[in-house]
């Protein structure tokens, strides 16, 4: 059964709340990530279904916002998404080897999952940390000013995280 | 000269209590003295010109806020910073999220808005916790509510997280997206001034430009008009990035030169490991990439300086454009077709796909360009690549498509030749390490469009 947990869905009234009366679409974008973090980490359509349910809107709205923006994940991720910023300033600053190293020491390509359910890479498109190059998103934060060494300690601890 | 960074580096300037100590809030004590339109006046006599990149006057566009009778207004702050290179409002919005606070009250003020929207890039997922905080101690502390200070004014700001789309910078994309939708822009007119959000009148500033509203207000808009140079009036605020000692988001007065800019000390600190600059976009992805030779001087040898004005001497033929401050350097080894590459492979994925030149042309220019990188381009490609770019500029709803035409008709325009490079030394161009440009020394600058 798909539900918000009381926690959740309070936060999603307040959100609804914001906006004029009748307008509660607007709370769209702000309640799929909400749904994504709950139900996880990704989007299936039974999700999408609830989440225009709770905002009476059609299902068909959500799905075509969900697929617009690409921080909605479509199909099941990793528990941890690396998110590796690709765009020129971060290239410059050598992105592509940073990318490159993911990939031979997880043996993934870009947008692929490690089997173990742990790791998925996501290329991406600039994320506005162009100065602190290169860079990843990983969950609500930025890892920033990367190197090998660093990428490798970064997986290290996440792995170590995950098996405690 | 520091206005808007002035007290970036207090320790605790995030926070209610240091800020307000440090001269926090005065300007809405000013603005609360003052009518709605009197301060529009301050605005329009500072010159300030919008922050996002298209630079259009402030006040002029405040005051055409459509204010029929009965019908809600909103402020829209766009937050929604995905330019490439561009990352200086977030720097505002993390060290200082009660300056952006404080000059949404003043803004909200004068133009009657009593529900005011922060509309943030979805990654920015941090910035939205600081921005929410101090909103909370905003509204604790009395400047947000009901009855603002017993001036009859109501504000309420709130945080709208989006989801990932470079376009919703693009102001109805924005619109659009606020409201649940797809970012895909309108046509305009009608104007968002006149049908925004919700088909109420609204104004959609830049982070910056509204965080400016509070130095205008402070000091009045003839003071800060003096600062900067000619109509480009008081601060701007510079991201640097690419190949610099000093990365990070600097605050000018737009006096300076830019041969002093990129290697003083003072800021950029020149580029590391002793190489040589080779080319540079000043103000974000989309304006065109200059060669060193007409970064540092304009075509007709006089210096070039760091304003709107200077930047954009000799059109787009031997200039180019402050934008949104994003400044990217390239060092002597970066590969320009390579970067190019990575800027269309950026717009493809960024077109909403509504527009049929954009949404194609940009996805042909990626492939293209793939190609030529790759070592399997021909000469016909580069011609080809600039017969599209010219047929996307001019003929969309919205700017994205100048946006992604502009960066691929200046790296023709002036680094022809390492695109030829690219097709006649295709297995050299692959053997090569990763941003080596095989190039002569001295490296060939063109002189000329």
């Amino acid at each position: 059964m798909i539900k918000f947990s009381e926690e959740k869905l309070n936060k999603v009234k307040e959100i609804m709340a914001r906006y004029p009366d009748g307008k509660q679409k607007s709370a769209l974008i702000p309640v799929l990530h909400i749904a994504q973090e709950e139900f996880g980490g990704w989007l299936d359509v039974p999700v999408m279904d609830y989440v225009a349910e709770v905002l009476g809107i059609l299902p068909i709205e959500v799905y075509e916002v969900a697929t617009f923006y690409t921080m909605f994940n479509m199909k099941p991720v990793g528990k941890y998404v690396l998110e590796v910023c690709q765009t020129g300033p971060c290239m410059l600053n050598g992105s592509d080897d940073i990318i490159d190293h993911i990939k031979q020491k997880l043996g993934i390509q870009a947008g692929e999952t490690t089997p173990d359910g742990l790791f998925t890479l996501k290329p991406a498109e600039c994320l506005g940390a162009c100065g602190y190059a290169p860079m990843m998103q990983l969950g609500k934060h930025y890892k920033e000013f990367l190197t090998k060494e660093k990428v490798d300690q970064l997986l290290e601890e996440l792995r170590a995280a995950a098996t405690n | 000269m520091k206005v808007l960074l002035e007290h970036a580096h207090v320790e605790g300037i995030r926070y209610y209590d240091t800020y307000r100590k440090n001269g926090g809030y005065r300007a809405v004590e000013k603005a609360f003295k003052m009518t709605p339109d009197e301060i529009v006046e301050e605005v329009k006599k500072s010159g300030l010109r919008g922050r996002g990149g298209a630079g259009f006057p402030t006040g002029m566009k405040w005051s055409f806020l459509a204010k029929p009778e009965g019908v809600p207004r909103h402020l829209v702050c766009n937050a929604d910073e995905s330019e490439p290179g561009t990352f200086k409002d977030r720097y505002l919005m993390e060290f200082l999220p009660h300056l952006l606070i404080e000059g949404l009250i003043v803004s909200s003020f004068a133009l009657g808005c009593n529900a005011t929207y922060i509309y943030i890039r979805g990654e920015y997922a941090w910035i939205v916790d600081i921005l929410e905080q101090a909103i909370a101690e905003a509204k604790n502390n009395g400047w947000l509510g009901k009855n603002i200070l017993n001036t009859g004014f109501d504000c309420e700001i709130y945080v709208q997280r989006g989801g990932g789309a470079y376009i919703c910078g693009e102001e109805t994309a924005l619109i659009e997206s606020l409201e649940g939708k797809r970012g895909n822009p309108r046509i305009k007119p009608p104007f968002p001034a006149i049908q925004g959000v919700w088909m109420r009148p609204t104004v959609v500033n830049n982070v910056e430009t509204l965080a400016a509203v509070v130095p205008i207000l402070n000091m009045g808009g003839e003071a800060y008009a003096k600062i900067g140079v000619g109509k480009s009036t008081g601060t701007k605020l510079l991201s640097v990035c690419g190949n610099v000692n000093k990365p990070g988001v600097y605050e000018i007065d737009m006096t300076q030169s830019v041969e002093e800019f990129i290697f003083s000390d003072e800021y950029c600190g020149g580029i590391p490991k002793g190489k040589r600059l080779k080319a540079c976009i000043p103000g974000g992805s989309s304006v065109p990439i200059v060669p060193a030779n007409l970064l540092l001087k304009t075509a007709q040898g006089e210096t070039r300086y760091m304003n709107y004005e200077s930047l954009a001497d000799g059109g787009f033929a031997t200039g180019t454009m402050m934008g949104s401050g994003g400044f990217i350097v390239m060092d002597e080894d970066q590969c320009v077709v390579r970067h190019t590459m990575t800027l269309a492979r950026f717009y493809n994925h960024e077109s909403c796909g509504q527009c049929s030149p954009c949404r194609e042309g940009t996805g042909w220019m990626y492939k293209i360009l793939k190609n030529l990188e790759y070592g399997k381009g021909k000469m016909s490609d580069i011609d080809l690549l600039w017969d599209i770019q010219r047929k996307i500029e001019g003929n969309t709803i919205c700017p994205l498509g100048d946006a992604a035409a502009w960066p691929v008709a200046a790296a023709i325009r002036h680094f022809r030749d390492e695109f030829e490079w690219h097709v006649l030394n295709p297995d050299e161009s692959q053997r090569r390490n990763f941003g080596l440009a095989h190039y002569a020394d001295p490296i060939h600058v063109p002189t000329t469009a």
